[in-house]
């Protein structure tokens, strides 16, 4: 010990800290980079703000945000919450973003569902089928999303008229306005039949959670899914029964030249999430597909070895390990299907971007215009990213 | 001695009685044995390869009569306007590529002047030269850059003309496919350099470059590409000093390399991540300078490493390239979109969109192969 201290290299002064003035010292190197390259940024940044500054100052265009109260007068055809052409620009704009939220949300579940559903058929030992599943991937990922979007749109709208619709069950209509579909009356009962529900399904959450930490305790299973049924089903239908069972169908029926009553899908909107959900839903088949193939064929053989049964296998040993490689790329996949629904602009669904556009042409508010479509994919951007990052923390490999 | 030579030279009856192999039962091998593996394993499994062989005998049958028995292929045209009403009799039971007929040439190249075709003919030509001069690897050397400056410059001159007796095409009359070549060749080979700078920004120690880096790429992939476009298209005026004015075309092929420089940056980032630190110790170790560590020994490993991610944004970038439809200018896309608009052609959409969809999927199919069959032939030292 006593020689390695005596060495004379670790006697050495260590390197002084301070900065020498000179070109080969890395840290004034470093800090002379930096200040140039955000100088140079910067100064680009000042000369395009005086330029806009400039511009606007002499077109004669007030930056602000006072029209947002200002009367809107675009006609909105789809929209979930209340609205007329008399309302503001403000809630204008809202309609539209939960109209992007509406497709969004929609759009990202029935791909995850189709898409993991053509992974799986990609893996079938059926050779028809997992051809069928290949060639679908293959062809849906090389054409542009915008042209399969003016396809569906074109398709649509080559249906034939209310009068003459496709009617293949009854009290579904298929036609050049849409899709229409049997619905219920809505009332009071059923939104307190719902919050049930929601109630149920956390109750079922917490309850199977006491459970399993019960049989972690002493070992013994036991059963959940009896209470589970009735939190599940049996609340809903139990306040549904006690507010007077209200029940009225509400059938779509053809009145002249267009339809009465039932819920409609829009085809814009219906093109739209057609187009988004089979596009998404080829990217996703082949996340799902490589994330079931990264599960080594020994992981199946151990669990069959321990005598569990199929159906635990895949949901206790494989699933768990596949979702660790499924899950970051199908992140990505959530955002690029919200960013991608902007491109209903292109087919007249009238989301943020749309209205947005509409908004800027008719008050002339470029700069806010533009700021609003920014903001309001970033801030869903960030929730999804958040969102899926926390889940990928919960069930990420826990090492050492 | 003479006992071995005495044995060598004896007959050998048992050569002769020696039993060739014997070929396996025919319904073990063949394509019996393939079909009853691959499609008839189980009751599910045939249940499901009827009920799909059914439904795509029955599709397909209709897709051929609608697209080649019942369709129309040439309308007659009176006084330059097509008579379509033949089409329109079909109502909807046959395809009408009379429009294709009609229309291809607007779709290919635009409102670009009739008999100067042959010049956006010979820039897309060029343009797919340049493309499998590039995927060929025995090119993959610095000289390859000069070919790419030539080419894009020889293609500039084509278009605009001016010169060598060249008629001078202003940039509003160019559009159809040469547009969509245009925009996804110019901006993946000007946003590629860009990608790196970001992409080594972002691994840099320097806090501020760092934080610039990480602040361009996430601000760029968190909006959409149409807000790009728009922000290219309606806010661009007013960021430049009074009477500059830049065509709407070089303002969308900024939007377009911004975008792409972003998404590019990060597969770029994906490889210097995946390069060992040993790689990086190593040229320390030599004294090499930071360009020079860089330029050597970092890019051409780690850039090898995401060919195939790179191939595959490149795809994205392509297609992406058709959403300048939205701020109207004239691709490949809008061309076709237009070409339905006058009313003689309306409602033949689908006919248009088919065909144009096959020439997107030509393209990406011709890149998604090639990234497939370079990734293997990469990969070759880990396969064993």
């Amino acid at each position: 010990m006593s020689d390695t201290a005596a060495d004379p290299r670790l006697l050495r002064a260590p390197p002084k800290k301070g900065i020498r003035l000179s070109w080969a010292d890395e840290k004034l190197r470093g800090i002379v980079w930096q200040v140039l390259v955000v100088g140079v940024v910067v100064s680009i940044l000042w000369w395009l703000v005086s330029n806009t500054s400039h511009n606007l100052e002499v077109r004669r265009i007030a930056t602000g945000w006072g029209f947002l109260s200002r009367e809107a007068g675009l006609p909105i055809g789809e929209h979930v919450i209340d609205y007329n052409p008399t309302n503001t620009y403000a809630r204008a704009l809202l309609v539209g973003v939960l109209n992007t939220l509406k497709v969004a949300v929609i759009g990202i579940l029935l791909a995850t569902v189709f898409g993991t559903l053509i992974g799986i058929a990609r893996l079938s030992k059926n050779w028809l089928l997992s051809r069928i599943a290949a060639t679908y991937i293959e062809v849906i990922r090389d054409l542009p999303l915008l042209l399969q979007l003016l396809f569906w749109y074109a398709i649509l709208q080559g249906l034939p008229a209310p009068r003459q619709s496709l009617n293949p069950v009854t009290g579904v209509f298929l036609s050049n306005r849409g899709l229409k579909l049997p619905w219920i009356q809505w009332q009071d009962a059923h939104s307190f039949a719902l919050l049930g529900l929601v109630a149920g399904i956390v109750a079922t959450i917490f309850y199977a959670r006491a459970a399993r930490a019960k049989q972690m305790a002493d070992g013994q299973p036991r059963k959940v899914w009896p209470l589970a049924l009735g939190l599940i089903l049996g609340l809903p239908l139990l306040i549904w029964a006690g507010l007077g069972a209200p029940f009225a169908g509400d059938i779509p029926a053809l009145r002249g030249f267009n339809f009465q009553g039932g819920l409609t899908i829009t085809p814009e909107y219906f093109a739209l999430l057609l187009g988004l959900v089979m596009y998404t839903a080829a990217f996703i088949a082949e996340i799902v597909r490589a994330g079931i193939q990264s599960v080594a064929r020994g992981q199946w053989e151990a669990a069959e070895a321990l005598g569990l049964q199929r159906g635990r296998i895949m949901r206790l040993i494989v699933l768990p390990q596949a979702l660790r490689v499924i899950i970051p790329p199908m992140t990505s996949q959530y955002l690029n299907l919200t960013k991608n629904s902007s491109l209903a602009v292109a087919i007249g669904y009238q989301d943020i971007v749309s209205i947005s556009n509409t908004t800027l042409n008719q008050t002339g508010q470029a700069i806010e215009g533009i700021a609003i479509i920014m903001a309001v994919y970033l801030s869903i951007s960030l929730s999804i990213s958040l969102f899926m990052n926390w889940y990928n923390a919960r069930i990420a490999l826990v090492e050492r | 001695m003479a006992e071995i030579a005495a044995e060598a030279s004896a007959p050998r009856p048992l050569q002769d009685a020696v039993i060739g192999p014997r070929r396996p039962p025919l319904l073990a091998v063949g394509p019996v044995a393939w079909a009853k593996t691959n499609l008839f394993s189980s009751w599910l499994s045939t249940a499901v390869t009827l009920a799909l062989g059914y439904l795509i005998i029955r599709w397909a049958m209709g897709f051929i009569d609608w697209a080649f028995v019942n369709a129309i292929w040439s309308v007659p045209v009176t006084n330059g306007q097509a008579q379509t009403q033949a089409c329109r009799a079909l109502n909807g039971t046959g395809a009408c590529w009379a429009v294709v007929t009609e229309k291809h040439r607007f779709m290919l190249f635009g409102t670009y002047p009739y008999e100067e075709h042959w010049r956006p003919a010979l820039c897309v030509l060029l343009f797919i030269g340049l493309y499998i001069v590039s995927a060929m690897r025995r090119f993959w050397r610095k000289e390859l850059a000069l070919i790419w400056i030539g080419t894009l410059a020889l293609i500039g001159l084509l278009m605009w003309g001016g010169v060598f007796g060249l008629s001078y095409v202003p940039q509003e009359r160019w559009g159809g496919l040469v547009i969509t070549l245009i925009l996804s060749t110019f901006g993946i080979a000007l946003a590629f350099p860009l990608s790196i700078l970001v992409a080594l920004g972002r691994r840099s120690r320097l806090p501020a470059i760092k934080t610039l880096c990480i602040l361009y790429v996430e601000l760029i992939r968190g909006v959409p590409l149409i807000s790009l476009l728009f922000m290219a298209s309606v806010m661009f005026p007013l960021f430049l000093p009074e009477g500059i004015n830049i065509d709407k075309l070089l303002r969308a092929q900024v939007a377009i390399i911004l975008f792409a420089a972003a998404y590019l940056a990060e597969v770029v980032r994906g490889g210097l991540q995946a390069l060992p630190r040993g790689q990086y110790e190593a040229a320390d170790a030599l004294g090499l300078g930071f360009w020079q560590k860089t330029g050597f020994i970092i890019l051409p490993q780690a850039l090898r490493l995401v060919i195939p991610p790179l191939v595959n944004t490149f795809i994205g970038m392509f297609k992406d390239t058709s959403l300048v439809l939205i701020i109207g200018i004239f691709d490949l896309l809008t061309a076709g979109k237009t070409a339905i608009v006058e009313p003689a052609w309306q409602g033949f959409g689908i006919e248009i969109y088919v065909t144009i969809g096959l020439i997107y999927f030509i393209f990406c199919f011709a890149m998604s192969r090639y990234s497939q069959g370079l990734e293997a032939e990469l990969n070759q030292h880990r396969v064993r």
